[in-house]
């Protein structure tokens, strides 16, 4: 057991006393009631069981204590069902006993919630705070981060990645780091996690307790009016591309859980993320809307003119657009394809004076292809 | 437990979509009027399909931060909450005039009321108003008596304003117009400005034509809008003739054609605009105590330092 002393406060032995004169206690191993006729406490934890007068519950063994402060904290200081959840997943509850709990919670327990690192440590009393910070600070000294005490800053931080850029998915894996929330009550630690990763906490734990209500693509495409309407038309091979561009890990922290229809998997891997997607989210089908106009063409056959190493060279362009590499190719680094230089020369060398690849125009009068130009309806 | 669920647009290009939003929120939440306060949106996390279930009160208040009534408040929104049995009639409204509609939320299996956007709340005139004297610097703009002192007004004007309420029109919603007309009928019915017009982005009178619908030498120009963004901030300011290229900004007032164009951008942005919201959820049964009076005070320039 550990070193901490869990003497019980005076509110802590006054709330466990009106309670068990109401009802007994069961909670995490705890299990007290009360002997009106003999005025006598019963306390048993999975080691220990005692039975005391109402002067001595302020002195039982620091184990017994444990479980009481633990208790105390869980029912009386954590409101609501999902935090409650959520805390005891944040010091793992469920998979150690509360004495091995609070030996761990002494140097603190670390869980990864998508880009945050969240520890939890202990006070004296039993109750619980929390740190939060990138995972990428994980080993970073505190005093070298922005330090943020109101949780509603997640917000703010969340808004832009680490180029300036707009985010306007909280659940890609692009958080700026170099900031800590040092010291977070439990209710605050919810609103810090659930302004940086909105209703990611209320689905894990809907899914959690197994009632997860999952909207699938079929179900999305029924639902649409508007501009929207057209993501009707996307097929269904389609959706499956679609998914796995757009919600592959490396994209989107959310474990994709939707699929075509309920009977109707997709290929694409869903990812690995603690918490779940439940349905396509507004930019999946804002990309669906666009996709569903570019698949409107049918395919040409066009002739280009390249070298196998051009030929590749756009494979290798494709690849690191698509894998967001291009800011690591090296700027002299002229063995890769999508190098600056390297496609400067190719677009020198293939391009003509109308910016066609290997002058083939792309309609068949020679026409800019600006079917899809849609820009009326800029972001509704 | 009373929540309150502010629904919006949002935007997946432009970052400034979602911060009136969110600081109204904080205002409000601040007041503690509410045990929490949540936001949603259309184009953000959390999305309008998983927002109620974020709030965790028993009676749960739903004011969307619309600026009129239309597609997004009587057919997106209430979709996207899944409130069973909504019927656009339930608000027995012509345009103006949507209060509140209680209704079980799918998505929670408990009631919520549904309220009428802000922008069609009577005290959107005054965030109009509130808005005309920060951007002229004058908490008695227009008060021709009131404010012989003012900046705003050393000028050889005969200190009349004129004030323009600017909206997109009817091309996209034939209610947005409604609104338009109706705040800038209360402005009028203030007797405060000389003139006061509403004008629009893609119908006759056009927000491009300003200068040509006022006598007054100094106009006040506020786009009826709850976001800055691309037509607040690039479109209005250029079709007016303030600047040639937005990126470049422009001068509040600027000199057109002989008049001083005050230029105060989307009027949802002012802080005042919170009160509406609260307006909107005690008009629907919130209790809310003197949170109004509370946020007045606060977003008042002129008794902030004695606000709370």
């Amino acid at each position: 057991m550990s070193a901490v002393e869990s003497a019980l406060s005076e509110t802590q032995l006054v709330t466990f006393r009106e309670t068990l004169a109401d009802e007994p206690i069961e909670y995490d191993g705890l299990a007290a009631e009360y002997d009106a006729g003999e005025e006598t406490y019963h306390i048993e934890t999975p080691n220990h069981r005692t039975s005391v007068g109402a002067d001595d519950v302020g002195s039982v063994a620091a184990e017994l204590a444990a479980y009481i402060t633990n208790w105390y904290f869980y029912t009386q200081q954590v409101s609501g069902e999902i935090t409650q959840a959520f805390c005891r997943w944040l010091e793992g509850a469920d998979d150690r006993p509360v004495p091995d709990r609070y030996d761990a919670l002494e140097t603190g327990i670390d869980r990864e919630w998508g880009q945050l690192r969240v520890t939890t440590t202990l006070a004296e009393d039993g109750t619980r705070r929390y740190e939060v910070r990138h995972i990428d600070d994980s080993d970073a000294d505190a005093a070298t981060l922005t330090t943020h005490t109101d949780p509603f800053d997640a917000r703010d931080i969340g808004t832009l990645d680490a180029d300036g850029q707009y985010r306007p998915l909280r659940t890609a894996p692009s958080l700026d780091a170099g900031w800590i929330f040092p010291d977070l009550t439990a209710g605050e630690v919810y609103e810090a996690v659930e302004a940086f990763y909105p209703a990611t906490v209320v689905n894990w734990h809907r899914e959690q307790r197994g009632d997860l209500d999952i909207d699938h693509w079929r179900d999305e495409q029924d639902r649409q009016s508007g501009i929207y309407n057209l993501i009707t038309v996307l097929p269904d091979e389609a959706v499956e591309w679609a998914a796995a561009a757009c919600c592959d890990d490396s994209q989107c922290l959310k474990r994709r859980e939707w699929e075509l229809s309920e009977d109707e998997a997709l290929d694409a891997d869903g990812g690995d993320g603690v918490f779940p997607c439940r349905e396509p989210c507004s930019m999946v089908v804002a990309a669906g809307r666009e996709w569903a106009k570019l698949e409107r063409e049918d395919t040409q056959t066009y002739e280009f003119e390249l070298t196998p190493s051009e030929k590749e060279q756009l494979e290798e362009i494709i690849d690191a657009v698509a894998d967001d590499t291009v800011d690591e190719i090296r700027e002299a680094d002229l063995d890769e394809g999508a190098n600056r230089y390297r496609v400067r020369y190719l677009r020198e060398k293939r391009f003509d004076g109308d910016g066609n690849l290997s002058g083939t125009p792309t309609g068949p009068d020679g026409d800019d292809n600006d079917s899809t130009d849609d820009s009326k309806d800029h972001d509704e | 437990m009373q929540s309150l669920v502010i629904v919006a647009h949002g935007s997946h290009l432009n970052p400034d979509s979602a911060t009136p939003t969110h600081t109204h929120a904080d205002t409000i939440r601040a007041t503690g009027a509410f045990d929490e306060v949540r936001t949603g949106f259309w184009k953000q996390q959390p999305s309008l399909r998983e927002v109620l279930r974020t709030a965790r009160g028993d009676d749960i208040y739903v004011v969307p931060l619309f600026i009129s009534e239309g597609y997004f408040t009587e057919r997106v929104i209430p979709r996207e909450l899944r409130l069973e049995g909504w019927d656009p009639e339930l608000w027995d409204s012509e345009g103006i005039s949507a209060d509140t509609a209680t209704l079980v939320a799918g998505d929670i299996d408990k009631e919520v009321h549904y309220c009428g956007p802000v922008g069609t709340h009577e005290a959107m005139t005054d965030v109009l108003v509130r808005r005309a004297e920060s951007v002229t610097g004058d908490p008695k703009v227009g008060e021709v008596s009131e404010s012989a002192d003012s900046e705003a007004r050393q000028t050889e004007s005969d200190g009349g304003f004129g004030f323009a309420v600017v909206g997109h029109g009817t091309e996209r919603n034939e209610k947005s117009a409604k609104a338009i007309e109706y705040h800038t009928e209360r402005l009028r019915e203030t007797g405060r400005f000389d003139e006061v017009k509403a004008l629009f982005m893609d119908e006759e009178p056009e927000v491009d034509d300003v200068t040509d619908h006022f006598e007054s030498e100094d106009i006040i120009v506020v786009p009826l809008f709850i976001a800055d963004g691309f037509h607040t901030q690039e479109d209005i300011p250029e079709d007016m003739g303030l600047t040639d290229d937005y990126r470049e900004g422009y001068d509040v007032p600027a000199t057109v054609d002989g008049h001083r164009i005050w230029y105060g951008g989307a009027v949802g942005t002012e802080e005042l605009t919170a009160d509406v919201i609260l307006e909107r959820a005690a008009d629907a049964g919130a209790d809310i105590g003197d949170a109004i009076e509370r946020v007045r005070r606060k977003t008042n320039p002129a008794t902030q330092a004695a606000g709370d």
